[in-house]
């Protein structure tokens, strides 16, 4: 009776790949005008936004990447966004400041860490494999709140921005946001391109049924903790550039709130499209932005529209624009 | 082509045994059929070969070699294919994806992350063949889950066949299908005969007359008599614990 | 350093036996109706609350525990109609997404209700001061209350399940679903009790622990994953598990915050330990959640997959 967790049809076909691509574009052109639409309106508070909104699609893009195609729900994300922001007051409080090597530092301790907790959780299924990532992230979590050295549970503020291969581009808000679309843009090529490899088939495969795949001689582990690994690679990218946003960084990034709030955002964008996530981080942020002015207690209604449309729209977003039409259905 | 040599296996569900001391010579390029009523503990036999299930004792051989602690994946690679009584397959994927997939575990590395696989000439043709051999070729480009259940069981064929088997376990590949489609089933799978060492599962006696050059029979997780079709169909003791009226039919 | 050591030891049994009611009602919902619910741990926070406002409009402990219960059954009840009823047949994604938003629809309410100030309970007189151990060691009655009114259900509870007909259900629903709806059992109902019978026991974990603890918003939190360490560790469905689980994670995570760093001192120097100690000891019972499914993906008490 219990159906497994929601997936989307696979998307390793061509036209299907080619469509993909085509909203993604749209959606990068959008990105790419903003900055100038927000000097026109002179209101740089939209960069500063969307800076925010590209970091986490970076991450909800990366999470879409197992969880979409993979079917893991992994509840413990957040942990790599710590880990990209705290590479960045890590690394600059030992005078490395070049972005370059800040996202390698990221990305090596996140290969690490999701090596290791990828090798635990990914020997169990379902709630299980929910509960341990979690669990898992917040472990993460309370390793940084009692690092005193980086101002534990208070965070730690930053002293200046990254250079970049020397450069001081991301010292102006336009900079960064470029830099962060730019980063957004090749991630997604990547990912798009991992989707649609040999590698990708099998993942994916695994995802529709474990038993064949083994049956044809694939040992799921291997290529399900491979894409883990990937996966939070990609999410610490987002932490790099959220702490060059904020100039601070804190434990909150990995408080399992935000692990929620980054499910939420692959879900809202539609489970397995890449840019769906994208537009899903937008929509999350966009929305929290603008209960946050209606009223303080802004979570109270963003967690009833949670409710209402998991009851009323089992599809997400997604869901509600093909049921109108508006966006193209399962083929 | 090899052998499959199977030397008192057992399994126990609980109390129950499932599998109870079997044992097994299949000869190179033989068909072996396994004829049981249901409940028998026949798939159980086929998932304890193939490595999905893990066995209380015994041990079990391919070409001589001892595959008893390899997994399902490690006894692919030595050319151990399997069907399913009931359909597995990817159902979000096409037919043509579905066999490439498993034409792609013998075929190179997965490991490779950035060239599009639907590309891949090599594996596409390959998967084609195994599709055509199934008689699907023409539904290559149709989503499995929108297949008939008729087409569902060739897919199942054409993804073993994929697999570049050696000895290939078939569980009930006629599971549901009847009439034609039953009849030019029983022909592809005599076309295979000498191709691949088969182990083959049936209730449908007819197709097991017809294909088997060996019959055995489990009944409650044991193997009451093994021998040539004739033979097993008049053994007494087969009449009477299973054959029964089917018997008349066969005649 | 052995007073030290039975102290210490104590309180985690109390928080153990804290976790348990918890955990008991969470592996039971996950067991049976393979539903996640993240909104576990809120409920926690909705218990102590519930008790400080009835205790302060009575003026009484007692007759706050006493109304908590009834509207403890009520919130369960609620939100077993109103959402996780339609949550069960859905995917774990959807129930992660519904009961995340649970958490903060209920968590706002909580704050529009009674504030962000934190509340605080009187302790009963009843129950007030503290007994000696052994020695000069003192230790608090309430606390001991506690342990005790925590062993109590937890006796209560391994009679239900293991001696009663809807125990004999729910261990069947924990090992094979489609068996119990198949003994025509109103499943329906089943579910309902289930869920109710983990929220009260959470809220009651709340009440319990709100004379010592100070009550705010944010106690759900970090108790919601201790549990979830629980129910992992124990094997999803196990109330033999929960139990065990909840002692070994109490019992490692309040040692370990204080003798962790003493031990680390043998082998360290002290400043060296006393930064590794403070790093690691919360970190302790994530790594012993680890090792534990290392060894056993299943949990202690795990049927495996
Ligand atoms: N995982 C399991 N746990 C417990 N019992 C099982 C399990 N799998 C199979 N059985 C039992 O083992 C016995 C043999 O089952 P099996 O599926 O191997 O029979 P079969 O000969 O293939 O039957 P059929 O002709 O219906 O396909 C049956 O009684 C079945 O109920
Ligand atoms: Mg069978």
């Amino acid at each position: 009776m219990m159906s497994d967790v929601t997936t989307a049809p696979t998307a390793t076909r061509a036209p299907a790949l080619a469509g993909r691509v085509k909203a993604a574009a749209l959606l990068f052109v959008l990105f790419a005008l903003l900055p100038p639409l927000a000097s026109a309106l002179n209101d740089p508070f939209y960069v500063l936004i969307g800076t925010r909104i590209l970091a986490y699609a970076i991450a909800a893009m990366a999470l879409d990447l197992i969880l979409g195609y993979g079917a893991l729900v992994s509840f413990g994300h957040a942990a790599y966004l710590g880990f990209g922001a705290y590479a960045v007051a890590i690394l600059s409080s030992y005078g490395i400041n070049d972005m370059v090597l800040q996202i390698l530092g990221a990305m090596v301790v996140s290969a690490l860490f999701a090596l290791v907790t990828g090798a635990i959780s990914l020997r169990t299924r379902g709630v299980y494999f929910i509960m341990i990532t979690l669990a898992f992230g917040q472990m993460a979590f309370f390793f940084f709140i009692s690092l005193s050295a980086y101002g534990g549970d208070d965070g730690y503020s930053l002293s200046q921005k990254s250079t970049v291969l020397g450069t001081d581009i991301l010292h102006s808000d336009y900079g960064l946001y470029y830099m962060a679309l730019g980063l957004l843009a090749a991630l997604f090529l990547l990912c798009n391109r991992i989707v649609g490899s040999r590698f990708g088939r099998v993942f994916t495969g695994i995802r529709e049924n474990a038993t064949r795949m083994e049956a044809v001689g694939y040992s799921p582990f291997r290529y399900q903790l491979t894409a883990f690994v990937i996966s939070g690679c990609i999410t610490s990218v987002a932490g790099v550039i959220l702490a060059n946003q904020a100039q601070f960084v804190s434990p909150a990034f990995m408080s399992w709130h935000r692990s929620g709030e980054l499910i939420v955002m692959v879900v809202l964008g539609g489970v397995g499209t890449l840019a769906g996530p994208i537009a899903g981080a937008a929509a999350a942020l966009l929305l929290e932005e603008w209960l946050g002015v209606l009223t303080e207690h802004w979570p109270l209604l963003f967690g009833l529209f949670l409710v209402l449309m998991v009851l009323f729209s089992p599809r997400g977003i997604t869901g509600v624009l093909e049921k109108y039409g508006i966006a193209r259905g399962k083929e | 082509m090899t052998t499959l040599s199977v030397r008192n296996l057992t399994k126990n569900f609980g109390a129950l045994k499932v599998t109870d001391d079997v044992s097994l010579e299949v000869a190179s390029g033989e068909i072996h059929a396994i004829i049981g009523p249901n409940g028998a503990g026949k798939t159980t036999l086929i998932s304890q070969l193939s490595g999905q299930l893990p066995s209380d004792s015994g041990a079990v051989a391919i070409g001589g070699q001892d595959v008893t602690g390899l997994s399902m994946p490690e006894r692919v690679k030595l050319g151990l294919a399997r069907s399913f009584q009931i359909t597995s397959i990817l159902p979000g994927f096409t037919a043509l994806e579905n066999v490439a997939v498993a034409v792609q575990a013998r075929s190179g590395s997965s490991f490779r992350f950035f060239a599009p696989v639907a590309q891949e000439e090599e594996l596409n043709d390959a998967a084609l063949a195994a599709l055509k051999e199934a008689g699907l070729d023409d539904r290559a480009h149709v989503r499995a889950s929108a297949l008939s259940h008729g087409e569902h069981r060739r897919l199942e064929l054409a993804i073993a066949l994929a697999t570049q088997p050696k000895v290939l376990l078939l569980d009930e590949p006629l599971a549901g299908v009847g009439g034609e489609d039953a009849e030019a089933f029983v022909a592809r799978l005599k076309r295979f005969k000498g191709r691949f060492t088969m182990v083959l599962i049936e209730h449908d006696m007819e197709a097991v007359f017809a294909l088997a050059d060996r019959v055995s029979v489990l009944v409650y997780g044991r193997i009451i008599a093994t021998g040539t079709p004739e033979a097993i169909r008049s053994d007494p003791q087969v009449r009477a614990a299973y054959l029964g009226e089917e018997e008349e039919e066969v005649a | 350093m052995m007073n030290l050591f039975v102290l210490q030891l104590l309180n985690g049994v109390q928080l153990g036996v804290l976790l348990f009611l918890i955990a008991a009602g969470l592996t039971l919902v996950f067991g049976i109706m393979d539903v996640i619910n993240l909104a576990h741990g809120v409920l926690y926070m909705v218990g102590a609350y519930l008790i400080a406002t009835f205790a302060a409009l009575t003026g009484s402990f007692w007759w706050g525990l006493l109304l908590m219960l009834p509207a403890a059954v009520a919130v369960g009840l609620i939100l077993e109609v109103v959402v996780m009823r339609r949550l069960y047949a859905r995917s774990h994604l959807d129930q992660v997404l519904a009961t995340f938003g649970l958490v903060m629809i209920i968590n706002e309410l909580v704050e529009i209700t009674w504030g962000t100030s934190p509340l605080s309970v009187p302790m009963p007189e009843l129950l007030s001061g503290s007994v000696p151990l052994m020695g000069p060691l003192q230790y608090p009655v309430y606390r001991i209350a506690v342990i005790a009114a925590g062993l109590a259900v937890a006796v209560g509870l391994y009679v239900v399940v293991n001696h009663t007909r809807i125990g004999m259900l729910l261990r069947a629903g924990a090992t094979n679903r489609t068996m119990v709806s198949a003994l025509g059992v109103d499943i329906n109902k089943l579910f309902a009790i289930v869920f109710t019978l983990g929220a009260v026991l959470a809220c009651l974990a709340g009440a319990l622990v709100a004379p010592i603890l100070s009550v705010d918003t944010g106690m759900g939190e970090s108790v919601l994953i201790l549990a979830f360490v629980v129910v992992v560790i124990g094997g999803i469905g196990s109330v033999k598990g929960a139990f065990l689980g909840a002692l070994i994670v109490a019992i490692v995570d309040t040692l370990g915050g204080v003798f962790g760093p003493i031990l680390l001192r043998s082998v360290l120097d002290p400043a060296a330990a006393g930064q590794m100690g403070r790093v690691l000891a919360p970190m302790l019972v994530y790594i012993l959640m680890a090792l534990i499914l290392f060894a056993k993906p299943a949990g202690l008490f795990g049927r495996s997959a």
